[in-house]
């Protein structure tokens, strides 16, 4: 069902906002810009057409505020909202709400919505549309005799996993068996106590593993996909620097992989944008599905620029009622692209937030280089959200010309009156694994804890 | 003797200990040095160590784990 004049209201904040606001002018789409009380000031707010301040700085009483963003709607006339990533980009109770407006939500329904944010539902998805996942066992367990003989099977060491969690969180190891009798229940307990919902299901833990992530965008009958992307490079869980393609897959891998994300989005009648998230163990040549997002995700940019399509827009036309255009004939993979986040914060003091006054700042004017952010010369970085500020994006032929681009537009990048991790990815770009992509998600946490590499990082700056 | 305050520079959720289920960072009563870990903050689930930052004892502290804190807001007293 396609509105009449569209008006997207978009509900989130920072970098996002701003790219979502930008898609939207493309398509002729008027813009409403939410915000809190301390983000008046931001790019997204002078960019869009319209904006509504929807409460106050913390993130419950405004941008996690469904009520709050859906009354900003009404008084708006906006017809669709676009919720971005985290906030309530996954919450299957908002996007019914907003259904139930009257409104469109961009993105997937709520029921799809649920089902995907339920790993071991996700799970049980994945096996029907013949997507390889991780040995484990999907249903869910009540008792630790059921875990035990179950864990039987899966084999040690493995991971208890809220079904309800997920981005990394909700997740104990248990290498014997006495460990799993010991973890299990306080798992239930903070899967309860974090996400409501005690439910956990058991998978084995792959010890060396790349996070490889398939992009697709699907109009409810059939998806394509738009290749892979590679984020093995994390701290804490959040990635840091990633990049399209892979460096490891073959093409007969790249095939088998991204075909098994389009089945999957085709089996459960996806409609949107969506990340099909797996982990590669390298030493076997595997791959094993373990979650789908069913978001734009932060990294998207470097999927637009291997393959040309520009993904919020494709969202948008989708929300519109529009069937894709694209045939995954169209889609080629050319060329590589880096993203590096740029946060604010400090890596001198184990990455303590860095909030304050953005004296002077120039990008790089370079070809090739994509800057994906929120803040200018002058803006107030404030310490109430995620800490990422910009995303420098690069694209050349060759991955090795990517990191030397890479290397380029961080020079030529002037940012003064906040600490920022342009010192980490200049330390990043200067190591052998990075340049021979020899990384696993392992890799980013063991080089941070060497004392010597730590003084590299303070010497950069 | 003099009070030291260790003041919150950030907004955000404060936590006594490292996850639900292990013991607080420190007690009240416990030597610190500077480099002890006092507590964490969390904003938008992005964690961050708060640091004694002075050579002592805890005195008290004067937000509870999971409390909100402004930037500014004391969080402990080391004497």
């Amino acid at each position: 069902m396609t509105h009449s004049l569209p008006k997207l209201l978009v509900a989130n904040r920072g970098e996002i906002a701003v790219r979502i606001i930008k898609a939207a002018k493309a398509l002729g789409i008027p813009t409403v810009a939410i915000c809190s009380d301390v983000d008046t000031e931001t790019m997204a707010v002078q960019l869009a057409d319209e904006f509504c301040v929807i409460g106050k700085a913390r993130a419950d009483q405004s941008y996690l505020n469904g009520e709050a963003i859906l009354n900003a709607a009404k008084e708006t006339n906006a017809t669709m909202i676009h919720p971005g990533y985290g906030f309530l980009a996954e919450n299957a109770d908002f996007a019914k709400a907003v259904e139930a407006a009257g409104l469109i939500f961009v993105g997937p329904d709520a029921q799809t919505i649920r089902n995907m944010g339920n790993k071991a539902e996700a799970r049980r998805l994945a096996k029907q549309a013949n997507v390889p996942i991780v040995p484990g066992y999907e249903g869910t367990i009540d008792s630790i005799d059921e875990a035990l003989s179950i864990a039987e099977k899966i084999g040690y060491p493995l991971l208890i996993k809220a079904a309800a969690g997920g981005g990394g969180r909700g997740i104990r190891l248990a290498t014997t068996a006495q460990e799993l009798a010991k973890e299990l229940p306080i798992a239930q307990g903070e899967a309860q106590a974090a996400f409501g919902d005690k439910t956990i299901y058991l998978e084995r833990f792959i010890k060396r593993a790349r996070h490889i992530e398939v992009q697709i965008v699907s109009d409810g009958e059939r998806a394509i996909h738009l290749y892979e992307r590679e984020c093995s490079l994390q701290r804490r869980r959040q990635k840091v620097f990633e990049e399209a393609p892979s460096p490891v897959l073959t093409n007969d891998l790249r095939e088998k992989l991204c075909t098994s994300a389009v089945r999957l989005a085709e089996t459960i009648h996806y409609k949107g944008a969506g990340t099909l998230e797996y982990l590669y163990d390298e030493a076997i040549g595997e791959f094993f599905f373990i979650e789908m997002n069913t978001r734009i995700q932060v990294e998207h940019p470097v999927s637009e620029l291997i393959t040309g399509v520009d993904i919020v827009q494709e969202m948008l036309k989708i929300a519109c009622g529009e069937k894709l255009s694209l045939h995954q004939e169209q889609i080629e993979l050319q060329g590589t692209a880096i993203e590096m986040r740029i946060n604010a914060e400090d890596p001198s003091r184990n990455f303590f937030p860095s909030p304050g006054i953005i004296n002077e700042l120039k990008w790089p004017q370079l070809a090739g280089v994509r800057i994906d952010t929120f803040v200018y010369q002058g803006y107030k970085v404030v310490a109430y959200y995620d800490s990422l500020i910009a995303k420098i994006i690069v694209y050349a032929p060759t991955r090795e010309q990517a990191l030397v681009k890479a290397q380029e537009a961080l020079e030529g990048t002037t940012l003064i009156g906040i600490n920022t991790t342009i010192p980490l990815h200049q330390w990043l770009l200067s190591l052998d694994e990075v340049r021979k992509a020899e990384f696993d998600t392992g890799t980013l946490e063991l080089l941070l804890t060497d004392s010597i590499k730590l003084e590299l990082i303070k010497g950069a700056i | 003797m003099s009070t030291f305050e260790i003041i919150s520079p950030l907004p955000g959720t404060f936590y006594r200990k490292a996850a639900p289920d292990v013991p607080n960072y420190v007690e009240e009563g416990q030597a610190v040095t500077p480099q002890t870990v006092i507590g964490l903050i969390e904003v938008m689930k992005q964690y961050s160590e708060v640091y004694a930052e002075q050579t002592g004892v805890i005195e008290s502290f004067e937000v509870g784990d999971g409390d909100p804190v402004e930037p500014g807001q004391v969080i402990a007293l080391i004497k």
